[in-house]
């Protein structure tokens, strides 16, 4: 092995590894360094697909129920977004929309495209894949809207007989796709965009 | 020039002129003295390398000594209350977690109690630590420790989105029934925007540079 040099991931030192397996610890913070986070595109894919398999549920089952003294209705994360288009605040249904339903879908899809090019070696576009991979870390957080929406709805619409709602079975599937897509993304090593990950493979068998 | 050769060459370099690494995408550089107020660049990714905001450990200390408070009062005062048909009810930010473990809907009240409660509290507590400690000289090595406590929370402290889940929340509320404004909600609205500017304010370099450590 040649001198190799690592950066610190707390303190951004650049410090000699010990060893290319197990480089150590940062001398400065004392940090465990590491030359590429461990395993990425593999639990990257696996916090992928299972947020995938979540989001079918988390739109399929209702997320809300209200009762009044005279009805009971359920709604889905789509049905809360048709509620509020029909009651004359669209710009809001646009925000629940987007939040809802647009950025899961494509965190999930730019993850994919980041990883299979990766895969594949893909030299090409590279500060553009950057900027997809910061656009999904910033951007990821607001789908927690809708959840937080209901929590704070079901909290305070507790007025029986009158009045009372009730979280639905589709609520802890739509945290789970928020939460899972969060770990992907923190999971996943942008610095491997950037090349590198092909002759590694063949290097280390 | 040979692989070995090439490294040594490389890491020598970058030792003598105090290169950074990108975190972004590795590319090894220098950060050049940076004018107060200034920001450098990665010239390859653009990912943001380094700010210099003026008497930084002070501010930020301030801010985050008023975000502590604000935080405790956005807590514990009410967000909104609700009145129909002559009943009244009034929520805070953990009661919305609180009633939803109430319905049967555990694992989501746990997501919502971390995102809104928890995460935030921890990483204005492991600041205040930071900040607090980095003023000792030389600056202690488990700075480091906190250090990196406040950067797992970051991603999981989520103010901005609880702030717009409240108006969103409030106006499909007022659609049912009246429903007016507490405390609570302004002290979130403020909470936002002093947690903004300690991103602003806040050079993690200038914690480092205290830091003493075998070279």
């Amino acid at each position: 092995m040649g001198k190799m040099i690592v950066s610190c991931q707390t303190c951004g030192l650049l410090c000699r590894p010990a060893a290319a397996v197990e480089p150590g610890r940062c001398p400065r913070c004392a940090a465990e360094l590491a030359l590429r986070r461990h395993a990425s595109l593999q639990r990257t894919w696996a916090l992928v697909v299972a947020a995938a398999i979540c989001y079918v549920p988390a739109n399929l089952l209702p997320v809300l129920t209200t009762n009044t003294l005279r009805s009971s209705e359920s709604d889905t994360v789509l049905g809360g977004v048709i509620y509020l288009y029909t009651t004359g605040s669209w710009p809001l249904a646009l925000i629940v929309l987007i939040a809802s339903v647009m950025i899961p879908v494509g965190k999930l899809g730019a993850l994919a495209y980041l990883l299979i090019s990766i895969q594949r070696g893909s030299v090409e576009g590279s500060r553009k894949r950057t900027r997809v991979f910061r656009a999904v870390e910033f951007i990821g957080r607001w789908s927690m809207l809708d959840v937080f929406v209901i929590a704070f709805v079901v909290a305070l619409v507790q007025l029986p007989p009158a009045m009372t709602a009730q979280p639905g079975p589709g609520v802890p599937f739509f945290a789970a796709v928020v939460v899972l897509t969060m770990f992907a993304a923190l999971s996943f090593d942008p610095r491997l965009i950037w090349g590198g990950f092909a002759e590694r493979r063949q290097r280390d068998g | 020039m040979n692989r070995r050769l090439l490294f040594t060459c490389v890491h020598d370099m970058a030792v003598a002129i105090a290169a950074v690494a990108c975190p972004g995408c590795d590319l090894l550089q220098r950060i050049p003295p940076l004018q107060t107020g200034g920001k450098a660049r990665c010239p390859r990714c653009g990912d943001v390398l380094a700010i210099r905001p003026a008497n930084t450990l002070e501010r930020t200390l301030a801010l985050i000594v008023a975000a502590g408070i604000v935080f405790v009062v956005a807590n514990t005062a009410p967000l909104m209350s609700l009145s129909a048909a002559g009943l009244q009810a009034s929520t805070t930010i953990s009661g919305g977690a609180h009633e939803m473990w109430l319905q049967g809907r555990e694992l989501a009240a746990m997501v919502v109690v971390f995102c809104t409660v928890i995460a935030p509290g921890a990483y204005i507590a492991f600041m205040l630590a930071v900040l607090l400690s980095a003023r000792r000289t030389p600056a202690p090595r488990w700075i480091g420790g906190l250090m990196r406590g406040a950067g797992l929370m970051t991603p999981w402290s989520m103010p901005e989105v609880v702030m717009l889940a409240i108006l969103v929340a409030f106006i499909k509320i007022a659609a049912l029934a009246t429903a007016s404004p507490g405390i609570g909600m302004y002290a979130m609205g403020v909470l936002v925007a002093l947690l903004a500017a300690i991103k602003m304010t806040f050079d993690p370099r200038e914690v480092w540079r205290r830091v003493q450590w075998a070279r």
